[in-house]
């Protein structure tokens, strides 16, 4: 799998249309997902850290492989920002293969032969669990802003509420990238004792001002465009599509490198070899982006895209513990592995490498690997055997210490 | 030499610091392990905590781990090695002593070792104050430069040494401080490192069983191994 298409590199209507998008007529899969879900009633309410208690919610979650008779070989896979649960199951919407079959399946690091693997769509996301698409059962239409603000400690409570209830006590391995990889590190400080051994990948120990201010910069798009209608167009029936586009196309400029982005693209004209003198995408990495942004409306919601990456921006884990990353991690007995890329701008190694020394110091068993890849960011999602020849010493060492 | 250089090797030697490798276990080698590696095995006590510094595949941590039953932690600089280290289960970060063991807290290991790579580090003094600070004991192996193969290439052929524990030129060896037993030493007591124990080893990585002064090992060990401890030398 590549982030890249091909399509992208053929001439597109996009170039005429602009970023007009066909949309769909709502979200289904926000509140019918094709996949199970777990729903919890008003007896069981999800705490969350803005100080409320959500209720009824749902999880829309997968699974993969068998749980064995000790129920010893649980995996939690944690998605990033605009993933979901499908992690090895065609996209309902898409059509794609899941989004981490490179190193999950059949003989694969995170072996479903062996493990049972389980990856559920995040609390304020739209792909199933209850987000701000969810209709609030107060008002009897959809949350939109209504909805509380999310944190990546509410979405590790809600992980472990789904645990709870499919009767997994303690997790064999928690593995993530990106905001899948803040979700690892919260587990590990919250449910130590439920996390054997646990996977950071690409990711921080906190989202850097720089992060937050790309963010920002998504979110300011999305509220610029009028069709976004103060968090309603689900009832005004429009959707902020532009505003969404333009969000993806900045935030997805920063999952890449310049050097990949030169070996894509250079400098190469869309469909000809001299500039229109206009403002068509004339460049391949304008179609690109174009692209990007149109794909991307088509099967996330604008409003599951502010709360999410406010969720990014708001954890900090060393805040949580009196400012001392350490403390996250005292006494804990979980083994950790850590791996960064070599042309990660958006999550660098010296954030990586924070998160390590803070597990240093708390005594944790810690690995760490830094890859060398010209991919950025979304190199985690990506074939590379380095990523994966790590993560295999370290899960199968994981597996024999844990005696599966 | 300077009076108190003399007296410093002098009085080290009075401590008889080589008694240690006469209670190592010279018959281990045909377990396939490295021989140097026994001789730090000598060393360090079962169950302690060890820090490996530049622990390359992992051989070593390894053999702690399954001889002496030691919770050990690793640092090293290429992926490769790391990779290595991680398909034996074994926590290691990918790292670089000169810039990584300041995050380390005090006393957060009961032994460090750091085999052959204090030639290699840009701040030896800095790196050996760290390792002191970070383990209550260190275990430190390093080429002597005051080997008598080393000294006859420089003084007959006039040229940088190519030896069996020094294999590459000049232009791409990655040892980039050099240093004799006898320096090594001086190092240790301006630091305030206490040697516990010392041994020097051939060029094989065998230790040298009979007791001789300062300057003998000086000049046909081919490497020194140090048992160090903070604190003030005795004397």
């Amino acid at each position: 799998m590549d982030t890249i298409p091909d399509t992208a590199l053929k001439p597109e209507p996009v170039a005429e249309t602009g970023m007009r998008a066909r949309l769909p007529a709502d979200l289904p899969q926000a509140l019918d997902p094709r996949s199970p879900v777990a729903r919890f009633g008003t007896d069981e309410p999800l705490p969350m850290d803005a100080g409320v208690l959500l209720a009824p919610f749902q999880i829309a979650y997968q699974t993969a492989g068998t749980l064995n008779a000790a129920r010893s070989n649980a995996v939690l896979i944690c998605h990033a920002l605009t993933g979901d649960q499908h992690f090895a199951h065609t996209h309902p919407v898409t059509g794609k293969p899941g989004w981490w079959e490179t190193l999950v399946g059949p003989g694969k690091p995170i072996d479903t032969d062996r493990y049972f693997v389980i990856c559920s769509n995040v609390i304020g996301s739209c792909m199933g669990s209850t987000g701000p698409a969810s209709i609030d059962p107060a008002t009897d239409r959809p949350y939109g802003l209504d909805f509380p603000l999310v944190t990546i400690r509410d979405m590790v409570r809600a992980q472990a509420m789904l645990l709870d209830r499919l009767g997994i006590r303690d997790l064999f391995l928690c593995v993530g990238g990106s905001m899948g990889g803040m979700q690892v590190l919260q587990w590990a400080a919250l449910y130590p004792e439920r996390v054997f051994a646990a996977l950071p990948i690409a990711t921080g120990p906190r989202h850097s001002a720089q992060n937050i201010a790309f963010h920002e910069v998504g979110r300011q798009a999305i509220m610029a465009d009028p069709a976004w209608a103060d968090g309603r167009y689900l009832e005004a029936g429009t959707r902020p599509a532009k505003g969404l586009g333009v969000a993806r196309m900045g935030a997805h400029i920063t999952y890449l490198s310049e050097p990949a982005l030169h070996r894509k693209f250079g400098r190469r004209f869309q469909g000809g070899s001299a500039p229109t003198f206009s403002f068509n995408a004339d460049f391949q990495i304008e179609s690109y982006l174009r692209h990007q942004g149109l794909s991307f409306v088509e099967r996330f919601d604008a409003n599951a895209y502010l709360y999410l990456t406010r969720a990014m921006d708001y954890f900090d884990l060393a805040e949580d513990h009196g400012g001392v990353l350490a403390k996250a991690f005292q006494g804990t007995k979980t083994r950790f592995c850590v791996i960064s890329f070599t042309s990660d701008w958006l999550f660098p190694t010296s954030e990586s490498r924070a998160i390590v020394h803070a597990l240093n110091a708390a005594s944790a068993p810690v690995a760490f690997v830094e890859v060398e890849s010209d991919k950025g960011h979304d190199a985690f999602l990506l074939d590379e055997p380095t990523m994966f020849s790590a993560a295999r010493g370290f899960i199968d060492a994981a597996a024999r210490a844990r005696g599966l | 030499m300077s009076g108190r250089d003399e007296a410093i090797l002098g009085n080290a030697a009075d401590s008889a610091p080589w008694d240690a490798a006469e209670r190592l276990p010279h018959g281990t080698e045909a377990g396939g392990a490295r021989v140097d590696h026994i001789v730090v095995l000598g060393l360090v006590p079962p169950g302690a905590r060890v820090l490996d510094i530049g622990c390359g595949d992992g051989s070593l941590l390894a053999l702690l781990r399954d001889r002496r039953g030691v919770d050990g932690r690793g640092i090293e600089l290429s992926r490769e090695g790391v990779n290595a280290c991680l398909a034996r289960g074994l926590p290691v970060i990918q790292g670089d002593a000169d810039t990584d063991l300041a995050n380390y807290p005090d006393d957060a290991f009961d032994v460090v070792v750091l085999s052959q790579t204090i030639q290699a580090t840009r701040n030896p003094r800095i790196v050996l104050e760290h390792l002191l600070r970070i383990g209550r004991q260190v275990i430190i192996s390093f080429p002597n430069f005051g080997h008598w193969r080393v000294r006859s290439e420089l003084a007959f052929r006039g040229r940088m040494p190519v030896t069996e524990i020094l294999p590459e030129a000049w232009y791409e060896t990655q040892n980039i401080h050099h240093c004799t037993i006898r320096d090594f030493v001086g190092l240790c007591r301006e630091i305030g490192a206490r040697i516990e124990k010392a041994t020097a080893l051939d060029a094989r990585g065998r230790p040298m069983r009979f007791s001789m002064p300062w300057w003998f090992w000086n000049l046909i060990g081919a490497q020194g191994v140090f048992l160090l401890r903070r604190g003030a030398p005795r004397d």
